[in-house]
């Protein structure tokens, strides 16, 4: 079993590096193989996690789970066989050009919450793997509600100027001057688990600034911090097994996965394997980054008045000197969310309190409370302004308005 | 009307410390297990966070997670010559109620009995000759040697900070000179002592006695359990007993066993839920399930192929009553087993005032503490003494709740402002030496149905009947006057000393270390459950928890509760699963 493993796990590398030219019989013999390729490749791209109505309890894959967007709710399609409503009369072509171009079965133009500018980067030989997998499935009929979009968006053409404007089709390019474990890395982050959906900055329209390349994102009111790992980058205080460890084990000496992030590493990441995983941070770490901005430095009584508030509410738990306890108490010293331009996370964080992942390998369930009720909106400014001001990578200061508004933000929620 | 439910393999009536242990033993096995719980569902996330566990107000004076006493309560009186009435509010005891059961808001000491205390009546009366007619007291029928492996897992489950005294019977010092042989050290080192700590240990040892910490279920650093559990470094903060941790620093059911087990597909819990009785079969060989009933009213029939009762000891002596299964016990004849033996535990404590030192109480944790066990067990001579047992002598700062703690003086007026004045001045200047005494069971105290009282669903409550007997009373007359000493000598203007005198009153809280009912043993004349925790009349159903003691040690319960739980489970997956039927022939 392990070699066959080991085969397959060299066809899925060569696969993605285009170097691989299947016989006839090799395809034949991996029908089997193709089908379990085909739900690691899925899993990698953490297809159920859209295509799950987790908030109702759906069934997987069924499709149903209302994406919020800024321009309003998308419904995830039902990628289950189902002939009526689901995949059912799919061809693997179809399936490859939707992935591939962002063109739906009847010839409509599906819109980019589904990542296809993403994935137009897989390489056919995944496409049509994931393909196989999702064919295995049980058919479950479920009808999937109409998007909630304002016109024009509602119109579905209005997608083809967006793609005309932000959309290239293009296959992954190899990097010939780069290991075969940076390129595979490369091919994971940026064709299959579409780490940039979240952590690169989008534009007004909501598509990816080149220039802001996995230097971190705002969505649905959470912001994806920077995870470049090279000098300067958010994760640059992270070691490789680091990162391994965060997407394998949802835990590591800096920080836990949480909220919409624990949910990929609960879906995705813990079931990779090691070495994917390790592509994936060597990558990461090979991305450099521009040096930051100088803070402005906020005034002393509000530093004086911050720390008297982390002293009160937050030591107990992330320590005196805000080193945390590693694989606990995540350490507040150089947090890339912390120090991030756009602090929306921390404040929803304190407001709202955050649960760490579960994963299979560490069960425990380690959550930070709310403090919505107990700390008020300058309060909570000025405990962030001071971890801000204070934190290896310096940020400014946080006003007590940011704070108010995403109090309303999680009390209309 | 009853509805029938789909069978399990396993069902267990409770959902604590001994519920969490036996499940995922048996979930682990590829059984099948349910877990009803009369209480709701808890988590440490949302029912014990940081900004609102320490709240003393709603968890301690409210109860907030103790049994209510307006559903279910019990009757108590001193002496079969009195009628007994129900205990309205909860006063010596809190027994627990919801998901982790009192092992969310235990303090986490966590000893091991003596090897002695586990042949109480064999090893006294082969020193000191018989023991008077009617103490009650009787070998467990399992030995310290035989619990050790699983003494050492449970430590292990929870992580329990403490110094080793015996190693594979290497004498280490700092830790408990009269500890049973250890396979292993503890997983984690002692607790920081505070001021008192440093103080009672310098008196012990001046006066010739063996100090060391408390082994602590508090964390002194992070760890990660054998199934993968998280436990983050104790704050020190004072809100262990009574409270539920927010800091994941304190083992319970929820920090070291329950997240694994909710992962496992063939495991299920149901909240809310109360068993009324254990079912039979008609010939009354077999438990067939239980019955219980939900918050809507709604009666439900479970049936299993084994059942085992996880409750509080007082609810399982209950329970075993209520479903008509063994002998009610009878104190005037001796005979009958259901019942039997109930025993507490006798405290006492001398409180020392310091004038010009602080010992800033409101630093603590539930088992923050150092002690001495010179006098526990059998641990001393007590020829001519008139008493067995003994108990430890402590010195733990395990809280100063704002509510709760104002220890003054003896002179101070109770009220008004020479006592505001007097709590002012001693509140961060005191600490106290406690003596936790054992309880030797005695024939007349005993557990049954009460004639007249009922609880909300119509079922008979359960009458305690106990007082205090001639050996606790010897044993506390013994042992105060070497914690007064060794209070003394810690360095105090002055001594406070709280002696154990008079019969028990149920009313100020003592301690949550209700033992026996359901007791173990060798002899289905004598006990209700075998050396395994089976039942002598149903095989099939076991019982767990302090209940099994034949008496009480001079020790917190837990220790000993939890490795009893892995032995018992150990025995049913090793030796009743493959040949399913009495574990021991009498």
């Amino acid at each position: 079993m392990s070699r066959l493993r080991n085969a397959l796990l060299a066809g899925t590398f060569a696969g993605a590096l285009g170097l691989w030219i299947a016989s006839a019989a090799m395809a034949q013999e991996l029908s089997f193989s193709q089908v379990e390729r085909g739900r690691y490749l899925a899993t990698a791209s953490d297809c159920v996690a859209c295509h799950t109505n987790i908030e109702e309890g759906g069934k997987r894959y069924a499709g149903g789970r209302g994406l919020e967007t800024p321009f309003g709710t998308i419904y995830s399609s039902n990628l289950t066989p189902d002939e009526a409503t689901g995949l059912g009369g799919w061809s693997r072509d179809e399936f490859y050009r939707a992935l591939n171009e962002g063109i739906s079965r009847d010839g409509s133009h599906l819109y980019p919450a589904m990542p296809y500018p993403h994935f137009t980067k897989m390489s056919r030989e995944d496409a049509d793997a994931i393909f196989a997998y999702l064919r295995t499935l049980e058919p479950v009929t479920a009808e999937i509600p109409e998007n909630a979009l304002p016109f024009p968006l509602s119109i579905r053409m209005s997608v083809a100027g967006w793609k005309l404007l932000f959309f290239d089709k293009v296959d992954f390019a190899v990097d010939p001057d780069q290991s075969q474990e940076w390129n595979r890395g490369r091919y994971l982050v940026d064709a299959l688990a579409h780490c940039g959906a979240c952590h690169t900055g989008k534009n007004l329209l909501g598509a990816d600034k080149e220039d802001e390349y996995l230097r971190g994102g705002t969505l649905d009111n959470w912001y994806a911090p920077n995870i470049r790992g090279g000098v300067n980058g958010g994760l640059a205080d992270w070691e490789a097994e680091d990162i391994v460890r965060f997407l394998g084990e949802g835990r590591s000496r800096h920080t836990a996965p949480m909220q919409r992030m624990g949910e990929v590493v609960g879906l995705s990441t813990q079931h990779l394997r090691d070495e994917d995983l390790m592509a994936i941070a060597v990558y990461l770490k090979s991305l450099d980054d521009a040096p930051r901005e100088e803070a402005e430095a906020p005034a002393q009584a509000r530093l004086e008045t911050g720390e008297a508030i982390y002293f009160d509410n937050c030591a107990a738990c992330h320590s005196a000197d805000r080193s945390g306890v590693p694989d606990i108490f995540a350490s507040l010293e150089s947090s890339n969310k912390l120090t991030a331009e756009d602090p929306a996370t921390v404040i929803r964080i304190i407001l709202g309190g955050a649960r760490a992942q579960q994963t299979e390998a560490v069960p425990s369930q380690i959550a930070m409370p709310g403090f919505a009720w107990k700390l008020t909106d300058q309060q909570v400014a000025d405990v962030v302004t001071y971890l801000r001001a204070v934190s290896d990578r310096k940020a400014g200061p946080v006003s007590a308005g940011e704070v108010e508004d995403m109090r309303e933000h999680l009390e209309e929620k | 009307m009853t509805k029938q439910l789909p069978r399990v393999d396993v069902v267990l009536v409770g959902f604590g410390w001994t519920g969490a242990i036996f499940a995922e033993k048996l979930t682990a096995a590829g059984l099948d297990v349910l877990a009803l719980e009369r209480g709701p569902w808890r988590d440490t996330p949302s029912d014990f966070a940081t900004t609102f566990a320490q709240d003393e107000l709603r968890y301690y004076w409210r109860h907030g997670m103790f049994q209510e006493a307006s559903q279910d309560t019990l009757t108590f009186r001193n002496n079969s010559a009195q009628t007994a009435l129900p205990m309205r509010r909860w006063g010596s005891f809190l027994p627990g109620n919801g998901v982790g059961g009192a092992g969310v808001h235990w303090n986490g000491q966590t000893y091991r009995f003596l090897p002695s205390d586990f042949v109480a009546r064999s090893h006294n009366e082969e020193r000191y000759g018989p023991l008077p007619a009617d103490m009650t007291v009787q070998d467990y029928g399992v030995t310290y040697e035989e619990l050790e492996p699983h003494f050492d897992y449970f430590e292990k489950i929870c992580g329990i900070c403490g110094q080793a005294g015996n190693v594979d019977g290497e004498t280490i010092e700092g830790g408990n000179p009269f500890e049973g042989m250890r396979s292993d050290q503890y997983p984690n080192p002692p607790m920081r002592m505070t001021f008192s700590q440093d103080r009672f240990a310098a008196s012990a040892r001046a006066l010739g006695l063996n100090p060391f910490p408390v082994p602590s279920a508090n964390m002194s650093r992070a760890y990660v359990n054998p199934l993968g559990m998280q436990l983050a470094p104790c704050t020190y903060c004072g809100f262990c007993e009574k409270h539920g941790c927010g800091n994941y620093s304190k083992a319970s059911p929820q920090t070291t066993i329950i997240p694994v087990l909710m992962q496992r597909p063939n495991f299920g819990l149901r909240t809310n839920s109360e068993v009324l009785s254990v079912e039979k079969t008609p010939d009354g060989k077999h438990a067939t399930g239980v019955t219980y009933v939900d918050t809507s009213g709604e009666v439900w029939f479970q049936p299993a192929d084994i059942v085992i009762l996880c409750a509080y000891p007082l609810q399982n002596t209950r329970l075993l009553l209520l479903s008509e299964i063994g002998t009610p016990y009878d104190p005037r004849t001796g005979e009958g087993v259901v019942g039997k033996n109930y025993c507490y535990q006798v405290m006492s404590s001398a409180t020392v005032f310091f004038e010009d030192e602080y010992t800033n109480g409101f630093v603590g944790a539930g088992a923050l503490g150092m002690v001495v066990d010179d006098y526990n067990g059998d641990n001393f001579d007590h020829s001519g003494l008139g008493f067995i047992g003994g108990g430890y002598i402590a010195c733990g700062t395990t809280n100063a709740r704002p509510i709760e703690s104002h220890p003054v003086p003896e002179d101070v007026p109770r009220w008004g402002s020479a006592w505001k004045r007097a709590v002012r001045e001693n509140f961060l200047k005191t600490t106290s030496v406690g003596v936790h005494g054992s309880s030797m069971a005695h024939r007349s105290n005993h557990l049954d149905l009460d004639p007249t009282y009922k609880d909300v669903w119509g079922r008979p409550l359960l009458r305690m009947t106990y007082d205090f007997t001639l050996n606790d009373r010897r044993l506390t007359e013994h042992l105060t006057p070497v914690a007064e000493e060794i209070a003394h000598g810690m360095g105090g203007a002055h001594v406070k000393v709280n002696a154990r005198r008079g019969s028990y009153d149920s009313e100020p809280y003592q301690t949550t270390h209700n033992t026996g009912g359901t007791i173990m043993g060798t002899d289905p004349a004598s006990s209700v459950v075998n050396r395994y925790g089976q039942s002598w009349d149903l095989p099939n159903l076991f019982v767990t928890g302090a209940g099994l003691f034949p008496q009480n040690a001079g020790y917190n319960p837990t220790g000993t509760v939890g490795a009893l739980a892995y032995w018992s489970v150990d025995a049913i997956i090793n030796r009743y699963l493959p040949d399913p039927g009495p574990l021991v022939r009498p």
